[in-house]
């Protein structure tokens, strides 16, 4: 093991937030210090950098319970605002999806449909503390004998609520583009045909995964900002790739690691929970987190100073590529031409479009900066590390 | 500042009844009053009552006497401004809308990276109200309203 000249652990750092002495910076105050004073002096400078994004996240859900009243009932079906929830579990327990529609959506029958409603809307109602009709449907057992129950619930009446996303903070992501000469309507928004526009969902340099991108501090317990409340890193998430290609920077060139993530639902403010109707593709839900990194050493901060130059997003083919299965690259641009709002595919300009929220990705960030500088939110030592290698 | 007002242009929804539909009282907008015009969209329903979305410029003052024209030839008008919403506290400036805004009234403001809404340059196409998830972007259908 390489040593450091900066070393700090976890603790020290959360002995200076008690004491409201800890330097807090946003990563993208964060990549202007390190370039300013070299990683050793920012190392030495800054305690915490803090990430944030805000951007759709479809693998995100709700596992709730929703308490009994006599005559007791084990739920073999149910719904929230007559969007299916999943109750094969114990007897009142559930689980909601953020991209589950409406039982009686349209779907695609009349392209591109609206999906007006679906899991995400219920979970951000229930956040904004409007009432939902339950409705649970039960076969009947000697123990659990109620068939039927019909109530309108709000968020205080559920025993608990978590949000449980088993694939949140996606580590790079594809720019798409349709090289078909028709409109497209994907989950990465409508493509207009022969590559006239190229959509892109990534925070860049104040994207979580971008600042920790070898996994150093980020780990199983890390405590975050979830949605507005505190959430965990519970693990990797669904499709996490320990080993993609990297550039010096250790950045992953392809979409790689993800996180399992959850949060206590009655601590959340709808400003970072937002369901969203995605034309044409689906319902999800817009989920705002944060995640601090510790600077504890040099070789962190030098992480934390990344900037949008040294992120490259490969660009795909949505039109017909992505649908078949073919892994085709048609180069990689960076996350800086990308914010620029024009790139070059195949030697022609193209409109590029963001689906992530820059201007709430920031906020994020700085509400999570705030927490920390009030002695409110105090940082959390992994139990567990998240496989990764390079 | 001889360009503002040899420049002017302004875009308008007129909507008219079905005895006006079938006359060409857009055309003389150009014949008469030396405006030019650009239709940004047109439909007409099984009622024969038509609607349409017109980009005009030419000189102010004619503008005005052809808005004149096409009132008292029963056509009602909405400045498209009025047609067009956005909820500033739904949008969160994700900057989807973008992609699909023809005439660049939805864009990014580089340093703030806020998206913006010029309502000015707006053509009413509605793109925007289809496709923004978060259903931020509003158009009023009622075409009956009007610069009275
Ligand atoms: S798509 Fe909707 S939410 Fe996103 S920037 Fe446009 S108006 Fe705002
Ligand atoms: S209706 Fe929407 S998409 Fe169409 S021009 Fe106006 S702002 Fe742009």
């Amino acid at each position: 093991m390489a040593t450091h000249q900066v070393s700090k652990t976890i603790q020290e750092i959360n002995d200076r937030i008690r004491k409201g002495k800890a330097v807090v910076l946003n990563a993208e105050e964060m990549t202007a210090e390190v370039r300013r004073l070299g990683k050793v002096k920012a190392a030495k400078e800054v305690d915490v950098v803090t990430t944030g994004t805000f951007s759709t996240m479809c693998s995100s859900g709700m596992l709730f319970n929703i308490g009994q009243e006599p005559p007791v009932m084990k739920v073999s079906e149910l719904w929230m605002n007559s969007v299916p929830a999943y109750s094969g579990l114990a007897a009142v327990d559930a689980y909601l999806g953020a991209t589950e529609p409406a039982e009686d959506d349209p779907l695609n029958k009349v392209h591109p449909g609206r999906f007006v409603y679906g899991g995400g809307h219920v979970i951000e109602d229930l956040v904004r503390g409007k009432a939902v009709h339950l409705k649970a449907r039960a076969y009947g057992t000697d123990c659990y004998p109620r068939r039927k129950l019909d109530k309108d619930v709000t968020l205080a009446d559920l025993p608990n609520a978590w949000l449980l996303n088993p694939r949140n903070c996606y580590q790079n992501y594809n720019c798409a583009v349709n090289l078909t000469s028709r409109t497209i309507y994907t989950y990465m928004g409508p493509l207009k045909p022969k590559c006239r526009n190229a959509n892109y969902a990534t925070a860049g340099a104040l994207s979580p995964l971008f600042n920790d991108p070898l996994f150093k501090t980020i780990g199983m317990g890390t405590r975050i900002f979830l949605a507005g409340g505190v959430g965990y890193v519970i693990g990797s998430g669904t499709q996490h790739n320990p080993k993609p290609p990297r550039n010096e920077y250790g950045i992953p060139t392809t979409p790689a690691g993800t996180l399992m993530l959850k949060g206590d639902m009655k601590q959340m403010n709808a400003r970072y929970l937002r369901g969203v109707s995605v034309v044409g593709y689906g319902c999800s839900l817009a989920v705002g987190v944060g995640i601090p990194i510790p600077i504890l050493n040099e070789d962190i901060a030098w992480h934390t100073g990344v900037s949008n130059a040294d992120i490259q997003v490969p660009v795909r083919d949505y039109g017909y590529d992505y649908p078949n299965g073919v892994p085709r690259v048609l180069g990689h641009v960076s996350y800086e031409e990308l914010q620029s709002g024009e790139i070059v595919v195949d030697g022609r300009k193209v409109q590029s479009v963001p689906l992530t929220s820059l201007p709430m990705s920031l906020e994020v960030a700085d509400e999570l900066k705030r927490w920390i500088l009030d002695g409110k939110f105090l940082l959390s030592q992994p139990v567990d590390d998240i496989e990764c290698s390079y | 500042m001889k360009e503002v007002i040899k420049g002017f242009r302004k875009i308008v929804y007129l909507s008219f009844p079905p005895d006006v539909s079938g006359r060409p009282v857009v055309c003389n907008l150009a014949r008469r009053f030396d405006l030019s015009f650009n239709i940004l969209k047109a439909e007409i329903s099984p009622r024969q009552v038509g609607g349409m979305t017109l980009e005009i410029s030419g000189l102010e003052e004619d503008f005005e006497k052809g808005i004149n024209y096409l009132k008292e030839n029963g056509v009602r008008i909405t400045p498209v401004a009025q047609k067009i919403f956005r909820d500033e506290e739904t949008c969160m400036h994700c900057g989807l809308c973008t992609a699909m805004c023809a005439t660049g009234a939805l864009y990014i403001d580089r340093a703030t990276r806020e998206v913006c809404f010029d309502v000015d340059k707006c053509s009413a196409c509605g793109m925007c109200t289809r496709v923004c998830p978060v259903r931020a972007m509003t158009v009023d259908l009622e075409d009956n309203g009007g610069l009275e």
